[in-house]
């Protein structure tokens, strides 16, 4: 299994006229090659910071540290030249909101060729002719290269936003909540096309949502952040029915399935806030709100543990050997 | 008269009624072509909708974006006008007039996706709840109370204990779910009949959606409130709604107890909305295709018919309803106790006549 990105103590402090904010705090991460890697966690995990932590797109002065290997070589020093020529042709993004990330007054079709003729050695005409067979690949009719971004619909954006980050051929594919801001029907289709072209070209993928349910059906592994660190990691069915930490516990109940006899008439979700990046509480900093929290969790700070079946978690029960579950 | 929601047995009278309602928005037509006579497309957002609520009853409209679910809130509350069809509370038709419609609103009141844009920025939280005691000219409680206790008596029933801690802080001091019960404390305080709660729990966190549902449930069981929850999650419509009803461009094409709807769906667009859920494992799961409909171009007959599976796989010719599905509009039917959905297919393999639709207009 070739690892294409791999993430070795990374943290990131940003600098704010408040003072520092630690926003990722130590995590470790790796994505294979044809794997789809699920980062899942709510706002102000950290999830986003980390994908803008790859790309380096930080503000100047964040403090970043710890490696990010791509294909064994560390982003964080790579010259400006060479992180340019890695951005797009080795490295791609897919936003939220593709309508605001494109041109309003620029056809698709020059958008997309204008990446290519950027990042390859290729030529205009080739540039159209491979700009015309992308879209086929999104499932738009090449024709539609012509059009203006307000005449295509939201998913449609979606999908000329993914011919856009396979333009140059990438090793990794970053889609930071890719259908958030889409209709149900249009998201799962939207889904499927980027599960049915990695599954295809056999690119690695890290996928970020704060919505575990979709993040399950796309995804080989899942992640699950809270605070600024990983709390649980592993194969992504069993993580999402098999929760070995009590938060991704209360995530995979929040977004609960039709037919859940133990939902009806019971939502379920978790007391208080997730912390601000600034102010995490010590211990384990998910102790405030964890139903299952007994003394030690204010005090030790978890770490990973093994879980079996390739599963690690950062719950002080798991390392006693103990269920992660309220009894009956 | 089929087009009505189920008469549920030995029923109260239902709080809020609506009849056979009609809500459109004109299209624009360029002055050349206005000239020569042409007419704006009109968009049919709400084209003839029944529903009816009953106290103490939560109902999820559902249905994708551009079905009209918003507009038939929106409608309810008093924001759009209808083109035809009767708004009733407590069986009483709803006045046009600025007075009638105040009082209305009194009762009625709204919760709305995101709390944030909800709350104006600059007043404190106390003003942001008290704004709509003092619309209303309402200055001491029914025992006489004042108007902090009143606000503070809100907040509290809303989750934010000790109340008075909030009182002085702004909307951006608060989390994404303190603002989220700050908007329904503002709806609590007016003591009303019926919450339209409009996606109200989309635009917040996953760990925090719970506890909002949990807190809209709990105003049902402990003062009775109606509830109308829009919403295009049907995980969240299984999770507090006594009743759901599935719109398709401006219809309800099925209504029903939200366990019969959800776990044994009748009309195959619920079916295929039920198919989007999420779940794992479940990319290669067959779904519709296509964009979400629009309502200036509504299609002949059945509408759901040229997305309809049931319609591309054959099944309907088969079953020898093709050519109604293309031509004949219809409207709901009760299929079983309670249940009712609007499908050529369906009323045929259950031996029944397609119902009419509903009263057209023009």
């Amino acid at each position: 299994m070739t690892t294409v990105l791999s993430i070795r103590d990374l943290a990131v402090t940003y600098r704010t006229q408040t003072g520092p904010v630690p926003a990722v705090r130590g995590v470790d991460l790796d994505v294979h090659k044809a794997e789809v890697l699920g980062l899942a966690g709510e706002s102000g995990c950290g999830k986003s910071t980390i994908a803008n932590a790859i790309l380096r797109l930080l503000p100047p002065k964040t403090q970043v540290t710890g490696q990010i290997l791509l294909n064994g070589e560390d982003v964080l020093a790579m010259k400006p030249g060479r992180l340019r020529a890695v951005r797009w042709s080795a490295i791609s993004v897919v936003f939220q909101g593709a309508m605001h990330a494109l041109n309003p007054v620029q056809r698709i079709g020059d958008q997309i060729a204008e990446a290519i003729i950027i990042h390859t050695k290729a030529g205009e005409k080739e540039a159209r002719v491979r700009a015309g067979a992308l879209l086929e690949q999104v499932g738009l009719p090449p024709r539609r290269l012509r059009d203006y971004p307000h005449e295509l619909s939201g998913g449609q954006k979606q999908r000329v936003m993914i011919a856009m980050a396979l333009a140059c051929n990438p090793d990794l594919v970053i889609a930071d909540e890719p259908t958030t801001a889409l209709d149900v029907m249009v998201q799962a289709q939207v889904l499927r096309l980027l599960k049915d072209l990695q599954r295809e070209l056999g690119l690695a993928m890290l996928f970020i949502t704060h919505d575990l349910s979709v993040l399950v059906e796309v995804s080989d592994r899942l992640a699950i952040m809270y605070a600024g660190k990983i709390v649980e990691e592993g194969p992504a069915v069993p993580v999402f029915h098999e929760p070995k930490h009590p938060y991704t516990r209360a995530l995979a109940a929040a977004f609960p399935q039709v037919g859940d006899r133990r939902f009806r008439m019971a939502p379920s979700g978790l007391p208080g806030d997730p912390p601000f990046p600034g102010n995490v509480p010590p211990g384990c900093s998910f102790h405030p709100r964890c139903p299952l929290a007994f003394e030690d969790c204010s005090v030790i700070e978890p770490e990973m543990y093994p879980a079996g079946d390739g599963r690690r978690s950062a719950c002080l029960l798991v390392k006693r050997g103990e269920p992660v579950e309220v009894g009956p | 008269m089929p087009t009505t929601a189920p008469p549920r047995p030995g029923t109260r009278r239902p709080v809020l009624e609506v009849r056979d309602l009609h809500v459109r928005f004109a299209g624009r037509v360029g002055l050349a072509q206005g000239l020569l006579g042409r007419k704006p497309t009109e968009a049919r957002a709400v084209d003839g909708v029944s529903l009816e609520l009953y106290p103490g009853e939560v109902v999820a409209l559902a249905g994708e974006s551009g079905c009209g679910k918003t507009t038939l809130a929106r409608t309810i509350m008093g924001l759009e006008r209808p083109r035809s069809g009767e708004i009733l509370f407590e069986g009483k038709p709803l006045g046009r007039s600025t007075k009638a419609l105040r009082e209305y609103r009194r009762r009625v009141q709204m919760v709305f996706q995101d709390p944030t844009a909800a709350l104006n920025p600059r007043q404190t939280i106390y003003e942001s709840v008290a704004e709509g005691l003092r619309v209303h000219g309402i200055h001491r409680g029914p025992n006489g109370e004042p108007e902090e206790e009143l606000v503070a008596r809100a907040l509290a029933r809303a989750g934010l204990r000790p109340p008075e801690l909030f009182f002085l802080n702004y909307p951006h001091e608060l989390s994404g779910g303190q603002r989220q019960r700050v908007v329904i404390a503002g709806a609590l305080v007016l003591e009303p009949e019926i919450i339209v709660a409009d996606e109200p729990v989309s635009s917040l966190d996953a760990s925090v959606r719970g506890e909002i549902l949990k807190l809209l449930l709990g105003l049902r069981n402990e003062l009775g409130i109606a509830m109308l929850v829009v919403t295009h999650d049907l995980g969240l419509a299984w999770t507090i709604a006594d009743r759901v009803a599935v719109m398709y461009l401006g219809r309800i094409v099925e209504i029903g107890p939200a366990e019969e709807v959800l776990t044994r769906p009748i009309h195959p667009y619920t079916k295929a909305l039920l198919e989007v859920v999420p779940e794992a494992g479940g990319i290669d799961r067959p779904f519709l295709t296509g964009e979400p409909p629009d309502p200036t171009r509504i299609p002949s007959g059945c509408r759901f018919h040229p997305r309809c599976p049931e319609v591309a796989n054959g099944t309907a010719e088969t079953a020898g309803v093709l050519e109604r599905c293309r031509a004949q509009d219809l409207g709901l039917q009760e299929l079983r106790p309670g249940h009712f959905a609007a499908c050529h297919l369906v009323a045929q393999r259950a031996g029944v006549a397609s119902a009419p639709p509903p009263p057209a207009i023009d």
